[in-house]
C-alpha cells in the first residue's frame, strides 16, 4: 500500500521514537490487515490531544501536507505538536474570540463564524465525531484507513459531504487546515515547522526583517537562508 | 457610588492618533488633561523589540495588539430586517488596541483627500446632474474645503515624515507626483524609496498604458528624518511586518514614534491605562458635558469631571459611546430622521494577482506597509469622467505586497489545491514569483446603511455591542468592476504567466470572514447644520457645545484613500479652532 510505504519510509528516515512506538501500540487497532498507526517523529507527548486523537491529527496532517513529492511534510516538522501546544493557550479556550451567546449556526455563512464551539471543543467534538464516521463507513478509525480512503474522507469534510454528529464537517476540517497551515509556516518557536524546513522550501527569510542592502536591487533573487526569531539561521 | 476623580480641564477618550493630536493641542494651551485609554500602555521598547515583534502568528494572525473580541465586538446584518450576528472573530476589519490604537499596527499608506472627495454631491450634481445621484444615496459635501485644511495635511505629513514626491506643488504640476492631487504648500518632507520589484514593474506597464504612476505616500520614513516636534523617525529597511505590527524601527510613524515623546513628561497630562469609558456625563440640561465615567483597570467605576469632552476613539467606538451616553438622536432608517448612526461607510477591494513564473524574482517578503509601493490616481475620486460608466467614486490603484508572510500573504492560483501534494508543491511554485495588484475603491453612503446598537448582544461590562447594517449597493458593484478592468489591463501588460481576479460582483453580500479593509467611516458626521451631521466644520458637537469628535466617524461617506490623513487634517483644523477661538470664549464656534 503507499500508505503502508510512506510511513515505513518516514519512520525510517527519521525514526519512530520509543514514546510514539508506545502510543502507536496503545492506539492501534487490532485485527485490521492494514491498521498502520500514524507515526510520529519526535518524542513529544502531547497535552491536550489523548492517544486516539494524537494518532487522528499526525493521520490527519500527514495528509493534509504529506510527506510524500517534493518539500517537508506536516507531520515531520511538527505540525501535530504545534497544534497541541495552541490547544494549551488561551487560542485553544477561545479567549481571542467573542463566545457569548445565542449562537445561531444557521445565519447565513457571510456573517462568520457563529458556533459555540471554541477551538478544543471542535477538535474533541470533530475527531471523535469523525473517527464514528469512518467507523460506520468502514469499520476502522480514520488513522486506519488508507491514504487514498484518508484523503477522501478529508475531502468529504471539507465540503461538508459527511454529516458528524458534532459541529459542521466544513468547520472541524476549516479550522483543522487553517492550524496545519499556521503550524507549519510560524516560528519554530511554536513547535512546527522544525528546523524553518517549511520557510526553507519556499525561500521565506523568516525573522530576518532587513532588507536595506537589496532596496536598489529589486528583481535579483534574494540569496539567504531563514532566520528564527531565536536566532537559529540556516 | 463611583469614585470621582479630581476635575480636570479637559478628558481625552481613546489614545491613538487624535488622542495624541488633541492632548498636545490642549497641553501646549495649558489646560489639565486626562487621557483615558481602554488597553494597555504600549511604546516601541520593550512592545515592539526585534526580534520578538516579527512574529507572523503571534501578531499578524492571532492579532495580540488588537482589541480583543472576546470583551467586546460589534454585531454585523446585511440589512435592517435581517438578525444581526456578532462578529466574533477578526476577519473584514481590524480593531486597534492600547495606547496609539490602530495607529501602532496600520501600514502607513498617508493620503490627502481630493479636493472634490470634500465636496462630493455638489461635484457629481455640476458635472452629472442631481439625477445621476441613487435616490438612496445620502451623500453631501463636508463643511470644509480643501484648500483650508491643506497646512493641516502638510503639517501632519512633516510630524509623520511621509516620504513621496509633490505632483501639485502651489498649483504647478510636477513631474513624478500624483497629478491629481490638490495644490500642496510644500514638497513632502522626505523622498520615496526606490520601488519593490512589483512597484517597478507596475511603474513600467502603466507607463506604457499613459497613466502616471507615482510613489505612494508613505508615513514609512525613508531617511533619518526630525519631525516638528524635534521626534526622530529611522529610514525604513523594508522588513515586510508594517501592518498588523508595531515598528521595531522607529521609521513608521505611529503616535509614538512622533507625538507621544514629547507629552511623556508635561506635568498637566495624565495617561490613564486599562481605562474602558462607559459614558459621556452630561448635566441635567443635556446640552453641556460634565466628564465621563469610566471602568478603571481593578473594576472601579470611575467619574471623571472634565470642562471639555472630546471623544477620540475609533469610528464604531465613537458612535457607540454616543449612542450609550444619550446623546443626539439615533438615526432612523424608516424615516430618514435622526443622526447618530447615519452614514456607516466602508471601502470595496479588489485585487489582481500576477503570477509571474520562476523566472521572475518578487522576493515578496521585502516590503513595507507603504514605502516602496507605486500607486496611480487616473481612476479614483472625480478624476475621470464617470458619466459613460453611471457610477460615483473610485479606487487608487497601488502594486505590491505588504509583506510576504507565509501564513496570511501566500499568493496561489484559485484552482490550487487546498492541501496535500498539489498545494505543497504549488506554494513552492508560486511564493517568491506572484503579486498582488489592488484598487482601494470608495463606498457611498446609502438610506439604509448604518450603525446602531444591538439589542442582544453585550459588551463585559453588560453593554450593548454596536450593530453595523451593511450591504454592498449597485454603485459600488460598477465602481469595482471598472476599477478591476484598469487594474486587470495593467497587469496584463506585465505578461504574467497567469492572472487572477478577485472582486466583489452583484450577488456577492458583505462577508466578514475576510480582510478588507478597516477603514470604516460614518456615523457621527461632520455637517453644515444640525439636521445634516452631528458634528460642526470644527468637528463640535451641535447638541454638546464642549463635546468634540474626532476620527473618521465625521466622514459622510468613504473615498479610495486610506483616511488618516484625512482624519488627521480634520483633526487639527479642530484643534486650530479650539486653541486660538473656543478656549478663549467656550461655546457653539457655529452657530446652529
Amino acid at each position: 500500500m503507499k500508505n503502508t510505504s510512506t510511513i515505513n519510509r518516514r519512520a525510517l528516515l527519521l525514526g519512530a521514537s520509543p514514546t510514539a512506538a508506545l502510543m502507536m501500540m496503545g492506539a492501534t487497532t487490532t485485527g485490521s490487515a492494514i491498521a498502520e498507526p500514524a507515526t510520529t517523529v519526535s518524542d513529544y507527548v502531547p497535552t491536550f490531544f489523548n492517544a486516539v486523537e494524537w494518532r487522528f491529527m499526525n493521520a490527519a496532517v500527514g495528509r493534509l501536507i504529506p510527506s510524500d513529492g517534493p518539500g517537508p511534510g506536516g507531520v515531520e516538522t511538527g505540525v501535530p505538536e504545534f497544534i497541541d501546544r495552541q490547544m494549551e493557550l488561551p487560542y485553544g479556550h477561545g479567549a481571542y474570540f467573542y463566545m457569548q451567546g445565542p449562537f445561531q449556526p444557521d445565519a447565513p455563512a457571510t456573517l462568520g463564524y457563529q458556533l459555540r464551539y471554541t477551538p478544543r471543543e471542535l477538535y474533541r467534538s470533530g475527531i471523535a465525531a469523525a473517527n464514528d464516521a469512518c467507523r460506520a463507513a468502514a469499520g476502522k478509525a480514520f488513522a486506519d484507513r488508507t491514504a487514498d480512503e484518508q484523503d477522501r474522507f478529508l475531502a468529504s469534510l471539507e465540503t461538508n459531504q459527511v454529516h458528524l454528529s458534532g459541529p459542521p464537517a466544513a468547520a472541524f476540517f476549516g479550522q483543522l487546515l487553517e492550524n496545519v497551515r499556521e503550524g507549519y509556516f510560524a516560528d519554530p518557536l511554536y513547535g512546527g515547522n522544525r528546523g524553518m524546513a517549511a520557510w526553507k522550501w519556499i525561500g521565506f527569510p523568516g525573522a530576518r526583517a532587513d532588507f536595506t542592502d537589496w532596496i536598489d536591487q529589486a528583481g535579483q533573487k534574494y540569496p539567504y537562508g531563514p532566520v528564527a526569531i531565536s536566532g537559529a539561521r540556516d | 457610588m463611583a469614585e470621582r476623580k479630581k476635575h480636570a480641564d479637559a478628558v481625552i477618550i481613546g489614545y491613538g492618533w487624535t488622542g495624541a493630536i488633541m492632548a498636545k493641542t490642549l497641553t501646549d494651551a495649558g489646560l489639565s488633561v486626562v487621557a483615558l485609554e481602554r488597553g494597555p500602555a504600549r511604546d516601541t521598547a520593550p512592545d515592539f523589540e526585534y526580534p520578538r515583534i516579527v512574529d507572523e502568528l503571534k501578531h499578524g494572525v492571532r492579532g495580540e495588539l488588537w482589541q480583543p473580541l472576546a470583551k467586546e465586538t460589534v454585531t454585523v446584518r446585511h440589512n435592517p430586517s435581517e438578525v444581526a450576528q456578532p462578529y466574533r472573530k477578526y476577519g473584514s476589519f481590524v480593531l486597534g488596541n492600547g495606547v496609539g490604537g490602530a495607529g501602532v499596527h496600520w501600514n502607513g499608506q498617508l493620503w490627502r483627500a481630493s479636493p472634490e472627495d470634500l465636496r462630493l454631491r455638489s461635484r457629481v450634481e455640476e458635472r452629472y446632474g442631481k439625477k445621476f445621484i441613487p435616490e438612496d444615496m445620502t451623500i453631501q459635501d463636508y463643511p470644509v474645503t480643501f484648500e483650508e485644511l491643506e497646512p493641516h495635511f502638510d503639517h501632519f505629513e512633516k510630524v509623520c515624515g511621509v516620504s513621496g514626491v509633490a505632483g501639485n506643488l502651489r498649483g504647478e504640476p510636477r513631474p513624478g507626483g500624483n497629478p491629481f492631487e490638490g495644490a500642496r504648500s510644500e514638497e513632502f518632507p522626505t523622498p520615496p524609496l526606490p520601488p519593490i520589484y512589483a512597484a517597478k514593474l507596475f511603474e513600467k506597464a502603466t507607463a506604457e498604458l499613459g497613466y502616471k504612476s507615482f510613489p505612494l505616500p508613505a508615513a514609512n520614513s525613508s531617511i533619518a528624518y526630525t519631525n516638528p516636534y524635534g521626534v526622530r523617525l529611522g529610514p525604513c529597511n523594508l522588513c515586510g511586518f508594517c501592518e498588523r505590527f508595531g515598528c521595531f524601527l522607529y521609521s513608521k510613524a505611529s503616535p509614538q514614534t512622533t507625538i507621544l515623546p514629547i507629552l511623556a513628561e508635561r506635568p498637566n497630562l495624565e495617561v490613564r491605562t486599562n481605562a474602558y469609558v462607559t459614558r459621556i456625563l452630561r448635566d441635567n440640561t443635556g446640552k453641556t458635558a460634565t466628564g465621563v465615567l469610566y471602568i478603571d483597570e481593578d473594576g472601579r467605576e470611575v467619574e471623571q469631571p472634565a470642562d471639555i469632552v472630546v471623544l477620540c476613539a475609533f469610528q464604531m467606538h465613537n458612535v457607540r459611546l454616543l449612542l450609550l451616553s444619550g446623546i443626539g438622536v439615533p438615526y432612523d432608517p424608516a424615516s430618514g430622521e435622526g443622526i447618530v448612526g447615519k452614514n456607516y461607510a466602508y471601502q470595496m477591494l479588489s485585487e489582481t494577482v500576477a503570477y509571474f513564473g520562476e523566472d521572475v524574482e518578487i522576493n515578496p517578503f521585502i516590503g513595507a506597509g507603504a514605502a516602496g509601493l507605486r500607486t496611480i490616481d487616473e481612476f479614483n475620486s472625480d478624476h475621470f469622467d464617470h458619466g459613460p460608466h453611471g457610477f460615483i467614486g473610485g479606487s487608487s490603484i497601488f502594486a505590491g505586497a505588504t509583506g510576504g508572510r507565509p501564513i496570511a500573504q501566500m499568493l496561489v492560483p484559485p484552482d490550487t489545491p487546498k492541501w496535500g501534494i498539489g498545494w505543497k508543491t504549488a506554494i513552492r511554485k508560486h511564493y517568491r514569483h506572484s503579486a498582488p495588484f489592488g484598487a482601494q475603491g470608495s463606498v457611498m453612503s446609502y438610506r439604509d446603511r448604518y450603525l446602531s446598537l444591538d439589542p442582544t448582544y453585550k459588551d463585559g461590562h453588560g453593554q450593548p455591542l454596536l450593530r453595523l447594517t451593511f450591504d454592498w449597493h449597485d454603485n459600488e458593484y460598477k465602481m469595482a468592476a471598472f476599477s478591476a478592468e484598469r487594474v486587470e489591463e495593467i497587469v496584463r501588460v506585465m505578461k504574467p504567466a497567469q492572472q487572477t481576479t478577485l472582486l466583489m460582483r452583484p450577488g456577492n453580500h458583505y462577508d466578514v470572514r475576510f480582510y478588507q479593509s478597516t477603514h470604516t467611516t460614518g456615523g457621527a458626521i461632520i455637517g453644515t447644520n444640525p439636521s445634516n451631521s452631528f458634528i460642526n466644520r470644527y468637528s463640535q458637537s451641535w447638541d454638546v457645545s464642549n463635546l468634540f469628535v474626532m476620527g473618521a466617524s465625521a466622514f459622510p461617506q468613504n473615498i479610495g484613500y486610506n483616511p488618516t490623513g484625512l482624519l488627521a487634517a480634520l483633526a487639527y483644523f479642530s484643534a486650530a479652532k479650539i486653541h486660538d477661538t473656543y478656549l478663549k470664549s467656550p461655546g457653539p464656534l457655529v452657530s446652529a
